[in-house]
């Protein structure tokens, strides 16, 4: 089956999405990165592989925090980088997305970062692309968000090395969250047996459960004996209609408190992929407790994107 | 046709040699800096035959092979590990087999971005011959001409004792 983010010899070329992704080259991502975690604790925080070359950061949907770190990942890599705040015009949307990458290819781009509102941007892209350009899916609408799917398997396995012995829990805003689908892919593919989500049934896409997932409504029942508590952000400028009775609400029903982490197992450890509405999703003494890495996941996130860019440079 | 057969030396006597050339350049300010993977192996062995307490660490160079451009990223990247401050250290990069120079090249590019040594010498196991760069190994334990299709490669057997293996190359 043609895969636009494979070469013909089954190496990344593009990364889109996990979904498609074997094992293996997962499994290469994380260990590069692994390499790359060393790079930060160094007095030269840099290396030459990418040097000569020139990343473009085209970010149709503001993020601050992931623009920042692939910036930073590919200047740790020594390329040039050039950042593109692309606000959405009213235009037909493909003529200005295709136009803009024309332009930078003429420039002599070698890499994009793509982040969009519509699902699907960075696979087109990626299929309009001259052969040697690499495109990397910052975020597509609803659909995926690839490497912070990836950072948070790294943190995950860097605090629980034996990924087939886990129990992980994703909690919340699993409708409108792109994160939540490619982390289910990239968990069951690593071989984590037990993957739950715990969310109200409004937040909750249809047949979710043939991702692989046990369906829980409730924190109790949902974050029993679990290993990570993978906590989503409540997306709020994603949410239309009334599909939650109000913030304070869903706080008590769903908001990770230090009473409803206590059902974890003791050494359980909470994640978030931020930004985080404290006091909604999640209590601030969990955000900032002993269990909480969710500041490692920031610092982590730059060495996954140095490696996923210094593979798709390097498989030309 | 039958290639002729190469005579190859055997590599845990090497490795006495190489640790009797170093036994007299080692003192408080040195540290041992294996490559991967014969390297590693290598500085392991070492170790305790030229006295435990000396600095050691241990580097991947695929950050900084000039050959990323056409061959891409190492498969198996492993992380580099330098425990101790380069900055003033006299430094022996410990590789098994030396041929272009273009990996110790690399080696002292990354150890440069620890700090700044007083010195870094090279220690070999085996210099096979056809070197492309000024740089050569200070230890060397056996020296000998290889033509370039030849692979020659330090192996470890179950036992960990060490071996040479002499194989057609992938790549010429």
């Amino acid at each position: 089956m043609y895969n636009p983010q494979l070469t013909d010899d089954g190496k990344l070329k593009h990364l889109l999405s996990i979904e498609g992704l074997p094992k293996s080259i997962i499994t290469q991502i994380l260990d590069t990165a692994e390499s790359f975690v060393g790079v930060a604790e160094r007095e030269v925080k840099k290396v030459p592989l990418l040097r000569g070359k020139t990343v473009c950061n085209i970010f149709f949907e503001n993020s601050t925090r992931t623009r920042t770190t692939f910036e930073i990942a590919a200047k740790r890599l020594s390329a040039d980088v050039i950042n593109l705040n692309v606000s959405t015009s009213s235009q037909s949307k493909g003529e200005t997305i295709l136009d803009t990458v024309d332009n930078l290819t003429a420039m002599h781009a070698d890499m994009f970062v793509i982040r969009h509102s519509q699902s699907g941007a960075a696979h087109f892209i990626a299929r309009h692309v001259k052969p040697h350009i690499h495109v990397i899916n910052a975020g597509d609408g609803r659909h995926a968000h690839p490497t912070q799917a990836l950072l948070d398997v790294f943190t995950i396995r860097r605090y629980k090395p034996e990924m087939h012995n886990l129990r992980v829990a994703l909690v919340g805003d699993v409708l409108h969250s792109r994160v939540a689908r490619s982390e289910i892919h990239a968990l069951t593919t690593l071989g984590v047996p037990e993957v739950r989500v715990i969310a109200p049934k409004t937040l909750l896409p249809e047949h979710v459960e043939k991702l692989g997932v046990h369906v829980y409504h409730d924190m109790a029942a949902g974050l029993k004996d679990v290993d990570v508590v993978m906590m989503l952000r409540l997306q709020n400028e994603r949410m239309t209609g009334a599909l939650l009775p109000s913030a304070q609400e869903y706080f008590k029903t769903f908001g990770l408190t230090q009473e409803k982490l206590a059902l974890a197992k003791p050494d359980a450890i909470v994640t978030h992929p931020g930004p985080m509405n404290r006091g909604i999703e999640i209590d601030s003494s969990v955000a900032d407790g002993r269990q909480s890495v969710i500041l490692p996941q920031v610092t982590y996130g730059i060495a996954v994107r140095m490696a996923v860019m210094s593979i798709l440079a390097g498989n030309n | 046709m039958t290639q002729p057969t190469i005579d190859l030396p055997d590599a845990e006597q090497l490795l006495s040699r190489l640790a009797e050339q170093l036994k007299p350049v080692i003192n408080g300010e040195t540290a041992l800096v294996g490559i991967h993977s014969g390297g590693v192996w290598m500085t392991e062995r070492l170790l305790p035959m030229l006295g435990k307490d000396i600095a050691h660490g241990k580097l991947d160079v695929s950050f900084y092979r000039d050959d990323f451009g056409q061959r891409g990223l190492h498969q198996d990247t492993l992380p580099s590990q330098i425990p101790f401050d380069v900055e003033g250290r006299h430094i022996i990069l410990i590789d098994d087999v030396f041929y272009t120079g273009r990996t110790i090249r690399a080696a002292m590019n990354e150890l440069f971005d620890y700090g700044r040594p007083a010195s870094i010498s090279l220690a070999v196991l085996v210099n096979r011959g056809g070197r492309e760069l000024p740089i050569t190994p200070q230890f060397c334990a056996h020296n000998m001409q290889l033509p370039a299709d030849r692979n020659l490669q330090l192996m470890q057997d179950k036992a960990g004792r060490f071996y040479l293996t002499l194989e057609e190359s992938q790549d010429v």
